[in-house]
Parts: structure tokens; sequence; C-alpha cells
């Protein structure tokens, strides 16, 4: 089973429509695995149906009771997030500031305090258009902590794949360089990065490309957008051959990419023609390169 | 005055939008612009200015003293985040793990884990005319977000020039990172596209406004492309549009070489001044 | 030698697993001894955070020479085992158990 994770560091950079036009040519063969939970959009391209879903609890929030709370003042005194709050005359906790550490209720004298489990999304096993299955998520707003919900996603791809007997999963990473992403990337046969020709998007490749090496895994990158700024275009394919990433290609500015997303498609389906080639050209890298 | 900006979607134009409004208020007006997205900063690739201060900044965590330690193991029971473990007879602290809560430092009962300062990443502040601009920066592999941008909310408090208009450029989602970075905000700029990816990703972050009850309005990027649906969304759910700025190839040129754009595509100077002046009204000249 | 290796099942058959902190099983072979054991990781699988030290944990009370792994510790799991003593050799992806025992024993795989 290899895992082929697609991520970008910055966003709007094209990363989820790429991943949902590799998932879409891999057809049956491909798990889909929607790790950007914090944003989750493949599905409006890949139209799951939501066949399976399950509640979704993370990390833990105190609660006082009051009634058995002598205001003392320990658990106000220890915490670190200012989430213990005095209001109306009573020790309360500030939901959004509780980090779930466990220090409150571990000191309180009088056994005041319990840490609930949150809950915090919910997950989705879902046929797909393309014949296969995808694994995603719906994070709640305001939700603390959204590795863990990335490691549950890929989990169940993986068990998917395993019952299935499919070789290939396919995730759709997550922005950033934080929890996360670090979750994204755990066992990952290879990553594709994908990145623009701006300074931004330059500097956030490189950012999430240390992440990479930390972790020893191969890469390719597809710059889109690659006309923008042919300079740029330029530093980026010298920085993936100091680097030895695979240059997967490069992509013009494209409204169609656009397009395609208006109408709920992949590129792939929605252009036959050029596009098409030329998604199915980095495909064939990748999959080249994982063999 | 606070104004976050902040997208549920990533690559929406947020940034562009934070350096070019703050550029033009500063030009009859005292700004500090600081950038809370400490994971992928990139405000700073827009902005020339003298350093003001660069240093690193640190989180506390604990420290085993192994002389002190008699290796009962409650450290590693009270932490939550797996931070803190017992591997045979030595006690390992993951730094990028841990949440600063003290808790295995203060329940050791021989004061074994004193709480010692570890890098996190590093904090800027430059100055360019009546423009600050202040920037968060996490290490590579820091898994905590909040602590930085916690540490970098408060060097504002305590450094903004009197009187100036705080801009703030949040990072994107809808987690616990952009609920630290727009808790305290006056208003929130929620910055979309016209695209079904934008729309789904408008909603997620207009939830979590509403959760946390923050005023808010939306600036539509890219207007042109896609559809209307973003536009639909907002008249049914009577959220405020307070620009549309049009789709044109020639933002995106411009942001790509780290350049301000207001200056030399008309509509993009049009828009931000309909921000400026919906602001003006709202909040009044003072505040601004 | 006691050999440990990430997998993802519980004989010589097994594929490895190319995770460390998130690894479904371990299997040790013991090599003075000829026997083969196992320890369920699953369950540390689905922690939020620190997967890699909670394993490092589990691997540690396990008393591996060496450990045999895919893609090779992260950060934190790697700093775990730096400490433990414990000798890590990657680059086990894609293979069986007994071919990743073989790739080892002629020298093939990269150590950190």
């Amino acid at each position: 089973m290899k895992e082929i994770v697609v991520i970008s560091g910055k966003g709007g950079t094209g990363k989820t429509s790429l991943a949902a036009a590799f998932a879409y040519l891999g057809g049956q063969e491909v798990i889909v695995a929607d790790c950007d939970v914090d944003a989750a959009d493949m599905h409006l391209l890949l139209k799951p149906d939501f066949g399976q879903s399950q509640d979704f609890y993370s990390g833990a929030l105190a609660v006082i009771d009051n009634r058995k709370c002598t205001m003392c003042g320990r658990c106000h005194e220890v915490c670190r997030f200012e989430a213990v709050v005095l209001r109306n005359g009573r020790y309360v906790i500030d939901p959004f500031s509780c980090e779930g550490c466990g220090y409150c209720s571990r000191v309180c004298p009088e056994g005041a305090i319990t840490d609930i489990p949150v809950k915090s999304g919910q997950w989705f096993i879902s046929n797909i258009k393309t014949g296969s299955v995808m694994v995603h998520a719906r994070l709640a707003p305001g939700a603390g902590n959204s590795g863990k919900l990335v490691a549950r996603v890929k989990n169940e791809a993986r068990q998917v794949a395993k019952e299935k007997n499919k070789d290939y999963i396919i995730v759709d990473g997550s922005p950033g360089t934080g929890c996360p992403v670090v979750s994204s990337l755990s066992g990952a046969a290879f990553v594709v990065l994908v990145t623009e020709p701006s300074l931004s998007g330059y500097h956030d490749l490189k950012r999430v490309h240390q992440l990479v090496q930390k972790f020893h895994i191969r890469a390719g990158c597809i710059i889109n957008k690659s006309d923008i700024n042919q300079k740029v275009t330029g530093d980026i394919e010298k920085y993936l051959q100091d680097q030895d990433i695979l240059n997967l290609g490069r992509f013009l500015y494209d409204e169609r990419f656009t397009e395609a997303m208006t109408r709920g498609l992949t590129i792939v389906e929605y252009d036959g023609s050029d596009l098409k080639k030329q998604v199915e050209e980095s495909w064939n890298m990748i999959n080249h390169a994982i063999q | 005055m606070r104004i976050v900006i902040a997208s549920g979607k990533g690559g929406t134009g947020k940034t562009t939008l934070a350096v070019n409004l703050a550029y033009l208020l500063a030009e009859s007006r005292q700004v500090i612009l600081a950038d809370l997205d400490v994971e992928e900063p990139n405000a700073g690739l827009f902005i020339r200015g003298d350093q003001v201060l660069h240093e690193d900044r640190y989180k506390m965590i604990p420290q085993w003293k192994e002389d002190a330690c008699t290796l009962c193991g409650i450290c590693q029971g009270v932490c939550q985040f797996h931070a803190v473990i017992q591997l045979g007879t030595m006690i390992m602290v993951f730094p990028e793990l841990c949440h600063s809560c003290h808790a295995c430092s203060g329940l050791c009962p021989e004061s074994a884990l004193p709480m010692v300062p570890k890098k996190m990443g590093t904090l800027t502040h430059l100055r360019t005319g009546n423009l600050d601009f202040v920037e968060g920066r996490l290490d590579i592999g820091e898994e905590q977000a909040v602590p930085l941008i916690r540490q970098t909310k408060q060097y504002l408090d305590d450094h903004s020039p009197d009187g100036a208009i705080r801009l703030v450029d949040a990072p994107p989602g809808t987690t616990c990172p952009v609920i630290e970075a727009t808790r305290d905000a006056d208003f929130v700029i929620l910055v979309t596209e016209p695209t079904p990816f934008g729309l789904h990703d408008l909603k997620l972050a207009v939830l979590t406004m509403r959760e946390i009850r923050k005023s808010f309005g939306v600036v539509l990027n890219r207007y042109g492309t896609g559809n209307d649906d973003v536009l639909d969304y907002c008249r049914e759910e009577n959220i405020r549009v307070l620009a549309r700025i049009p789709h044109d190839r020639k933002i995106a040129e411009l942001y790509s070489a780290g350049k301000p754009v207001y200056q030399d595509v008309p509509e993009a100077r049009r828009s931000l001044d309909e921000i400026v002046s919906w602001l003006d009204e709202t909040w009044g000249k003072k505040a601004l | 030698m006691r050999i440990a290796f990430t997998t993802r099942g519980t004989d010589w058959d097994a594929m490895m697993d190319p995770r460390f902190g998130r690894t479904e099983f371990f299997l040790v072979f013991d090599e003075k001894t000829g026997v083969l054991t196992h320890f369920d990781n699953r369950e540390t699988g689905n922690e939020a955070h620190g997967a890699g030290p909670k394993t490092a944990q589990h691997l540690f009370n396990l008393n591996p020479d060496i450990l045999i792994t895919g893609n090779g510790p992260g950060g934190n799991a790697a700093s775990a085992l730096e400490k433990s003593g414990i000798m890590v050799y990657y680059g086990a992806n894609e293979m069986t158990v007994r071919e990743a025992y073989e790739a080892y024993k002629n020298d093939e795989l990269s150590t950190v």
C-alpha cells in the first residue's frame, strides 16, 4: 500500500484541484483521504454519498461542578491559559481558552472539576464518483486540534484500502507546517508539492520541504500558474534541482481550474484535451517514481 | 481599532488585502500590521523597513533534573500531550509537543522538573514611515502555534504606537490558531473568492465568527471569475459585502513579485477605498 | 541481537509499516533464540499528539538492539530513539518483514 500525499504550504495553489484530478485518473484503484480537515473541499469535486459517518472526539475540556466548588481558587492559580475565569462570583471555564491539560482537575481538593471529551467533528466513509471510496471529515468550527482527526482519516483510509485490496491512497494534505501537516505526512511513500511562482509560494514551499526532509520522504513538485512570474518559476526549478525534488511539470495560469470547480468537476473531466494530458503526464511520473 | 483579516480557505488573498490596506491607510494615519500566520508568515515579503527588533521567542518547558528524580512516573501520567515520557530510568521531554501547562512541573513531588525557556520561533518588528510591521515566525517542526500568537499579540499591546490602527493577517482555517488571532478583534474581514471552495470555506469561517460572537464582513476577491453563489449566500445570511476586488491577472503578477497592487491597479484601489470609507463611517474617523 | 520491525501484521510475511510513531505492530526477532514475538501498537496510532514518543516508549520496553523501519522516525521519535541507544535502520518500505531482514543483513538499508 502506497500513500501519495499532496501538500502545498501556501493555500490557493491548486492543491485540491490536482489531488482530485489524480484521484479521478486513478479511478477504482485509488482510495482518497481528504486530510485538509480545516477546509475540506475535495467532496465538492468527487461527490461523496456520505455513506457512513461517525462523531469524532478530541482533547478534553474542564468543567467545574459549582455544587462541589468551595471557591478556594487553586484551579485559577494553576491555569496557564486564563481559562478559569470569575463570572458572577463563581469560577467557570472559558471553553475557547481551555487546553484540556487537566492540571486544574488534578489540584482541585474537592474533586469538583471533570475533564470531559470534546466532540470536535465528524468523519465519513463515502462512495465517490470514481467508483472508489473516500474518507473525509468535517471539523467543528473553533475546534482545538485537527492533527488527531487527520490521523483518524488516514487510518480509516488505510483500513479501507486493506479491505478492498487497493494499492494506492491519495491524500489531500493540510496547509501550514504544524501538527496537521505532520500527521498528513506520516507514512507517505511520496509527497507531491504544489506551488505557485510567487514569493510567498516559493517561501512556503521551502518551509514545508524542510518538514518533508525530516521524514526522509521522496518528493516531487508541480509549479502551477507558472507564467505569472517567469523569474520565480526559474528560481523554483533551480531549487528543485538542488534539493533533488522531482520536477513534475509546470501548469499555466488557467481559468479552466476555476471553471471546472464551479461545475463540480475535476479538471480532467472538464477538459479532455491539453490540460488532461498534462495532468496525466504528472500522474505517470508520480506512478513511475513510487514503483 | 483592531481589524483582523481572516479566511476559511488559504490562498484567497488575505495577505494581499492586509498588506495593501496597511500601506493605503499608512498614507494618512498611523498603522501597525501584524502577521499572526506564524506557520507560514508571508506579509513580510511585501514590507521593507528599518528593523526595530528581531529576537528569539521562547516558551516554557520542563527540564529533567536526574539527581532529584525518584522515577515515580507521575509526570508522564499527568501530561495529556505525551510531551513527557519515561524511558527506562530516563525521563524525556519533547519540547514541540509541550503546551507549557506546567502540570508535570507543579505536580512533581521532588521538584525534579523545573520549567525553563525553550526557543520556539522569532519575533520581528520593522518600521517604515507611518507603518509598523510585526511578525511572529514559528520554527519548523514546532507544533504549537498558539503560544507564539499569544506572545506576538502581547508585544503588539505593549508596543503599538499611540492611536495606531491595528491590522492583523490571521492564519487560515477555523481552528484554535484562528480563534487566538481573532479573539480581541473589533472587526473581522473574511476574504473569499467566488468559487465553490471559497463559498464552502466561507461558510465555515462564518460559523466560527458567530460562535465567538465577532462582527464581520466579507471581501470578495477575484470577482468576475466563478459564479455568484457567494453573493447570494451573503444576501441570504445578511452579511455585508464590503468590497468586490475584480479578477485581474495583473494582481496575481504583482503579488507574485512581492509588490503592492493598489498603485498599479485602479480597480483594486477603488475596492480598498470602499473598505476604508465603510470602516470610517461605521467605526468613526476617530477610531480609524 | 534483538531486532524490532515496524509492521502491519504479525508474521514474517507481513508488510513493513513505513511509519514509526503510528506503526500498527512491532515484530521482534531474537536472533539468539530464533523466537519471533509481536506487540500491538494500534491504539497509539489514533493518538492526537505524541504518537512518536509513546511508541518509542513501547519499543524501549521490548528491549531491542536494532530497529528496522520504513520512512525513518520523525523529529520527536528520532530524539527518543537516539537517547535509547537503539540502532535505527530505515528505507525498508514496500517489503515484507522477511525481505527487510534480508536487506538489513545485506547492508542495503540506511542508518540514522
